[in-house]
């Protein structure tokens, strides 16, 4: 009996990151099979940006004249933009529901990596949304997207999105583990979501708002996101550095540097 | 290794900012390869408990150890000594029975290959073998219960709480899950099981602890307790608060068991309940009370609290 507790016993610090690597792995193998199980969440969630290329492609699109590119190049780096970002809202979704089922309480039990319950769910949530962009390329080259520049700074672009997505879904980690149910946390990200959406260059130049809104909209992450993918898939606006990829870049690292220590603190915390 | 598996020392908890106490000092200790029964009425502070000695939760105060460990400052070594099932089946319902074993069996580091000899020897075990490969939607509650049972087990726990493991389960579910348990036991591992039922701590239990609003109220092997509450439980019912009373006073001149008014009903503990009910009723008939109704019954949890507060649960 002794023996077997002090073979239970040992570790060290090496093991620590090992495991977090190990657990991560299969946190994220786990939520990737649950997706797979729901083909229909699968289906419509994908349905849902494309509904939106096919609203501002043909009913808003006409309306909405920018000078020096056609409204379709325009578009499509915004719905990029919009779909990683809703899509980031199911890893707050994702984990409430786990709280809700008590999942997350077994793996508390367990002797595995605590970070590794939200890394985990962060990442297949990243591999979700690169399955996601890559349908959505799909659909923008059908309604008649056209890169203006290079396949290389096409990927660039989609790497800032996923890059994006991935840290602002440790936003929505917080969300998911503040909220008291998964339709809670549904509810309580789309007051998020919505403004820095739409308050953003992802559908309209910010130059047609009013002052009080372009101020906000013109240096919001969002805003930065949209305007570095446009510059590098389309190259519009033709006259601009690509400074705002770095821009981006800096923001996204921001984000992860300040909501990936709360989320964690808040899993402590949640019981 | 130490003789107490559990020892818990004056450990207090409160929530919603202190508003709510959940438990109140509570200590005990269990040792090594006996089964501690936790045996009391919704909210009354169980699962704070078992939250707590799983690590999940952090006490407030007072100090508690699992094998001679300390809980706040060796909780990662004490998880790889525990397993837990929950009151909630806490599996993932989109992965078949098969994908949760092996996802748990890898949270607790085994080895890809021992983890599914593993987990199909724990589905063999369970009587799951059949249904390994379907989603757990698809799952019956018990069979949901066993697959719990078994994820708890992967790591060969020496110590296993079980939260409620039979609360709303079918009579024959419940018995196939009391089998499992008997047998876990019996291999040395030792358990804490929090109960609704008086019947199921008594069948599984070596000792049984009673507690409500937070603090234990009694603490003993079930035959003391049963001493205390007694084998059976009659039920005399009059046709009012008064004749009850009447019938209570003219009954204690002659017998000397503990006799409880609630209402119209008159409760006597009695260790042999028919002999004792004859008598009763010869009494009841000499003062010519009014007799509405009669049952004898094993006490229930019910009855024990009644019998330990002087008060019925919802109170």
């Amino acid at each position: 009996m002794t023996t077997i507790i002090e073979q239970k016993t040992q570790s060290n610090i090496m093991k620590s990151v090992k495991w977090l690597a190990a657990d991560t792995l299969t946190i994220t193998k786990r939520n990737l099979i649950s997706y797979t199980r729901i083909p229909q969440a699968l289906f419509f969630s994908t349905l849902q940006p494309v509904m939106f290329v096919l609203l501002f492609r043909y009913v808003f699109g006409s309306a909405i004249p920018i000078k020096g590119v056609q409204y379709v190049n325009y578009l499509i780096p915004g719905i990029f933009v919009q779909t990683v970002l809703f899509g980031s809202v199911s890893t707050g979704i994702g984990l409430a529901e786990d709280l809700q089922k008590g999942i997350i309480e077994r793996f508390k039990a367990l002797p595995m990596s605590k970070m590794a319950v939200l890394m985990g769910r962060t990442i297949a949530d990243l591999v979700r949304n690169i399955l996601v962009v890559i349908i959505i390329s799909g659909v923008g080259f059908a309604v008649g997207f056209r890169i203006q520049t290079s396949v290389v700074s096409f990927v660039a672009a989609l790497l800032l999105l996923l890059l994006f997505s991935f840290a602002i879904s440790w936003g929505f980690t917080i969300v998911g583990l503040t909220a008291p149910n998964s339709e809670t946390a549904q509810v309580m990200s789309f007051p998020l979501i919505f403004p820095l959406t739409f308050a953003s260059s992802a559908f309209v130049p910010v130059a047609t708002m009013p002052t009080w809104l372009r101020e906000f909209a013109t240096y919001q992450p969002v805003s930065v996101l949209v305007d570095a993918s446009r510059k590098l898939m389309v190259n519009f606006p033709a006259n601009v550095s690509n400074w705002s990829s770095v821009e981006s870049i800096f923001w996204s690292l921001g984000a992860v540097v300040v909501l990936l220590p709360l989320a964690v603190y808040k899993f402590s915390k949640t019981a | 290794m130490s003789e107490q598996a559990i020892e818990v020392t004056d450990i207090s908890k409160t929530f919603a900012k202190g508003k709510v106490k959940a438990l109140d000092e509570v200590s005990f200790t269990v040792e090594t390869g006996t089964v501690l029964g936790l045996l009391g009425p919704n909210g009354a502070g169980k699962t704070t408990i078992v939250r707590i000695l799983t690590t999940i939760l952090k006490q407030d105060s007072g100090t508690a150890k699992i094998f001679g460990l300390d809980l706040s400052s060796q909780s990662h070594v004490i998880k790889r000594l525990i397993g837990l099932a929950g009151q909630y089946a806490a599996v993932d319902e989109n992965l078949t029975g098969f994908e949760n074993l092996v996802m748990i069996s890898r949270l607790t580091h085994l080895k890809k290959s021992v983890a599914k000899t593993r987990s199909l020897e724990l589905l063999e075990q369970f009587d799951l073998t059949s249904a390994k490969d379907r989603p757990l939607k698809t799952y019956s509650g018990g069979m949901r219960r066993r697959l719990d049972l078994a994820a708890s087990l992967v790591n060969n726990p020496n110590l296993l709480f079980l939260d409620e493991p039979t609360t709303g389960l079918d009579p024959q579910s419940r018995l196939m899950l009391w089998d499992s348990i008997q047998q876990l036991v019996k291999d040395g591992t030792t358990v804490l099981l929090t109960t609704q039922y008086l019947e199921e701590a008594d069948r599984l239990a070596d000792q049984i602890i009673v507690i409500d609003h937070g603090k234990v109220i009694a603490n003993g092997t079930p035959s003391d307790l049963k001493a205390q509450f007694g084998t059976s439980i009659i039920s005399v019912e009059l046709q009012d608060n008064n004749s009850a009373e009447l019938a209570k006073a003219k009954i204690q001149d002659s017998i000397s068991n503990k006799l409880i008014v609630d209402r119209n009903v008159l409760r006597i503990i009695s260790n042999d309940g028919p002999k004792l009910a004859l008598d009763v009723l010869r009494i009841i008939d000499a003062n010519s009370i009014n007799l509405a109704g009669l049952n004898i019954s094993e006490p229930s949890l019910d009855d024990v609290f009644l019998t330990l507060t002087g008060k019925t649960i919802e109170e």
